[in-house]
């Protein structure tokens, strides 16, 4: 067998795995890699701007597709530019595979020139990592890498490859089969505790399913449906559960938690079962943990043991697949009218329901719902940063199909939403992609419109444009006397310090500006309808507040609905 | 969850991949995730692509099983076994440097060694050194005995266990 370079390894290896796109921007320790890149067509890469960029970008692939993202950097800082990518995806569970050049193995510890140790940075923000100084290690990295990435409970798996491995030569010969010793993921729930499963709904007289981002990693979102209709138990997601049940089936709850719906946190704090798939009982889900769904026999299916009573004490642990694990529920429930249970739900959705003003003012709640009104039947995939803009679009746009929703939960991380709109419009070329941002974060990854622009994805950004860093901002309003310290980003004329519209047209793609309500809709439709990318710069009312809020630190019980 | 917690402390024994960086794994671990290490020892096993870690951990039942659970879930770790769940042996090894300011002195330290089944391993102009294997009743109890000829250093390994049959 003939001997070929590194690089050639590892785009074979890629090609192996069936990577046809990566995210990545050159550097000193990548020259090979990237040489060897553009003389192959099978692999498209995309230049970001920044690599925390392409790091978000492989992310929004991953999720959009369910497919393993790739980003790709040069050592040193273009590798720590990675790091917030890597860890927005390792809090949210999210298989990508990170590349990283590095400096001549003689070199590494010598604080040579762009070099930056990458496995000691990235160990707590990775599922693993890899530095690779031996060639004939090299294509069964990658096959592990894969491998780790994109089972048991997803994750960010990083290679850290030096430049000189990537020029040195070896035969190439791609693995068949994965052995690693110290992991082998538990799939198949133990049907002891899944008998254990139906005997307590059988009890139950008011259970919950409550399910988290799990559902659609796993693939689940049809079992979990089935499951759901089947057996008759009303549903509430996590924020990253949204699209696993779709929220306008009437038995779904919406969101639970900080921002959740009131009736779902009603619901949770009045269940006798809560059945958690795929979740992991976080702060901002279970508010103050002693006060917690006090009432309920707590069932957790994970696939991860470690989230398995790390929060709260759970009484039926089952371990594995969501998607295997529900299967085998869907066979032993049965369904039962649980009628005093589903009033009580239909009557505080009666009385609770998510609201807003409703007068002529311009409000972020009300673009989000004409978005959704004009998005119907469409394939549409929603991006958000972080904050306020990520909150409203979490309320307000019902999802109903599993993948439509990118966010950064675990993490919370602006300036996400923008380049992972990007990636997921590469994976899904024929979806509408978009990203709703705040003034704030969207100005976090804005050098990503020249990606947008240059690689014709026509990404639509819809900035809600309040001139503040909102959430903290509400936080401010609410709990600090309304000192908005450091939270105000333009003083009086939003339109000014920068002027997005003009901003959008110095790359070349569209701008918007919208400053009435009675205009949302046609500045909407023009943007969708538009070739390329578009930033639709919304001026809203400066100080609304999302509700219902649940105070940091206090049982989900106590929330405050604002005025409306 | 405001309980009040008793920690103890326990023995879990750590099969891990002898591997660059494994032990900078499971260290960062335990210091992101805020568990305390009372003692950590590791070294190769028969299969030389195997290294045993023996960590001592103060906790209660709550973190121990987060301990573990998080152990597992490095790729690089093998198998978690919590040794205190049943009968195990550990030992620890010690080095005493003593203070023996004349010959009598020196004499009597050697006399505490001799009963105590501990060995003289090095003899210097002012100091002996004493090293001794062990439980930790049995090392205590040396460093008790020797301490009043004053003690110039100590290095101990922390405890290697293995299961009882």
């Amino acid at each position: 067998m003939s001997k070929i370079t590194g690089a050639e390894i590892l785009i074979k290896s890629l090609q192996q795995e069936g990577v046809k796109h990566i995210f990545g921007y050159p550097g000193g320790s990548v020259i090979p890699l990237t040489d060897k890149l553009y003389q192959q067509k099978d692999i498209r890469v995309h230049l970001t701007r920044h690599e925390q960029a392409a790091a978000h970008a492989a992310d929004g692939y991953a999720r959009a597709t369910g497919t393993v993202g790739v980003c790709m950097t040069t050592s040193g800082p273009g590798a720590t530019n990675l790091v917030t990518g890597i860890a927005t995806a390792y809090m949210d569970s999210i298989p990508i595979v990170a590349i990283t050049g590095q400096v001549k193995c003689n070199l590494i510890g010598n604080d040579a020139f762009q070099e930056a140790d990458m496995v000691g940075i990235t160990r707590p923000i990775t599922k693993h990592n890899y530095l690779v100084k031996d060639i004939k290690d090299l294509a069964r990295v990658v096959k592990e890498a894969f491998h780790i990435a994109r089972t048991g409970r997803p994750g960010p798996v990083l290679i850290d490859l030096p430049v000189d491995v990537q020029l040195q030569e070896a035969e190439f010969k791609y693995p068949k089969t994965v052995n690693i010793k110290g992991y082998k993921p538990n799939y198949k729930g133990h049907p002891v505790q899944i008998e254990k499963i139906a005997k307590a709904i059988e009890k139950s007289e008011k259970p919950l399913l409550y399910v988290g981002g799990g559902v659609i990693l796993s693939g689940a979102s049809g079992e979990l449906t089935r499951l759901a209709r089947k057996s008759n138990i009303p549903v509430t997601t996590t924020m990253m559960g949204l699209g696993a049940f779709p929220e306008d089936d009437e038995l779904s709850l919406g969101m639970l938690g900080m921002h959740g719906t009131a009736y779902a946190n009603h619901a949770t704090q009045e269940a006798d079962l809560i059945i958690a798939v795929g979740a992991r009982f976080d702060d901002r889900v279970t508010g103050r943990l002693d006060t917690f769904a006090p009432n309920a026999t707590i069932v957790h299916i994970d696939i991860d043991p470690s989230s398995v009573s790390k929060n709260v004490p759970v009484d039926i642990p089952v371990i594995g697949d969501a998607k295997t694990v529900l299967k085998e529920l869907i066979r032993v429930v049965k369904k039962r009218p649980y009628k005093d249970w589903h009033d009580t739900i239909r009557n505080w959705k009666k009385v609770l329901p998510l609201k807003y003003k409703s007068d002529d003012k311009l409000r972020p709640q009300y673009i989000i719902e004409q978005i959704r009104q004009l998005t119907r039947g469409e394939e549409v995939i929603i991006a958000t940063e972080v904050g306020q803009n990520q909150m409203w679009a979490a309320q307000h746009f019902t999802y109903s199909d599993p993948r439509t929703w990118l966010s950064s939960g675990g993490l919370g991380t602006m300036g996400y939403g923008f380049p992972a709109a990007i990636g997921a419009q590469v994976g899904k070329p024929e979806s509408l992609v978009i990203d709703i941002a705040g003034d704030g974060s969207i100005q976090m990854n804005i050098q990503e419109l020249a990606t947008a622009v240059l690689e014709k994805l026509p990404v639509k950004i819809i900035i809600l444009n309040n001139g503040y860093l909102g959430m903290v901002r509400q936080w401010q309003e609410l709990f600090y006397s309304k000192r908005y310290a450091l939270t105000t980003l333009a003083e009086k004329d939003l339109t000014k310090c920068p002027d997005f519209v003009k901003l959008a047209e110095s790359y070349g793609a569209k701008g918007i500006r919208v400053t009435a309500k009675k205009d949302v809709k046609k500045a909407l439709k023009q943007a969708f309808k538009a070739k390329g990318p578009v930033i639709v710069d919304f001026i809203v009312e400066r100080e609304e507040n999302v509700f219902p809020m649940v105070p940091a630190g206090e049982s989900i019980s106590n929330m405050l609905h604002g005025l409306a | 969850m405001e309980k009040k917690k008793k920690m103890d402390k326990f023995v879990v024994s750590v099969l891990v991949e002898n591997k660059f960086g494994v032990l900078a794994r499971v260290a960062g671990l335990f210091s992101a995730r805020g568990f305390n290490i009372d003692s950590l020892a590791v070294g190769k096993t028969e299969d030389p692509e195997v290294s045993r870690m023996t960590i001592v951990v103060e906790a209660d039942e709550r973190i121990l099983e987060q301990v573990e659970k998080q152990l597992n879930k490095l790729i690089d770790v093998i198998r978690v076994q919590d040794l205190t769940k049943g009968d195990y042996v550990a030992r620890e090894l010690i080095l005493l440097k003593v203070r023996t300011s004349d010959a009598k002195v020196r004499e009597k330290v050697v006399r505490v060694a001799e009963t105590t089944g501990a060995e003289i391993v090095d003899v210097g102009k002012r100091s002996i050194t004493v090293e001794d294997t062990g439980d930790e009743h049995k090392i205590n109890a040396l460093m008790e005995l020797l301490r009043p000829y004053g003690i110039l250093e100590i290095v101990r390994t922390g405890k290697v266990a293995l299961p009882s049959e």
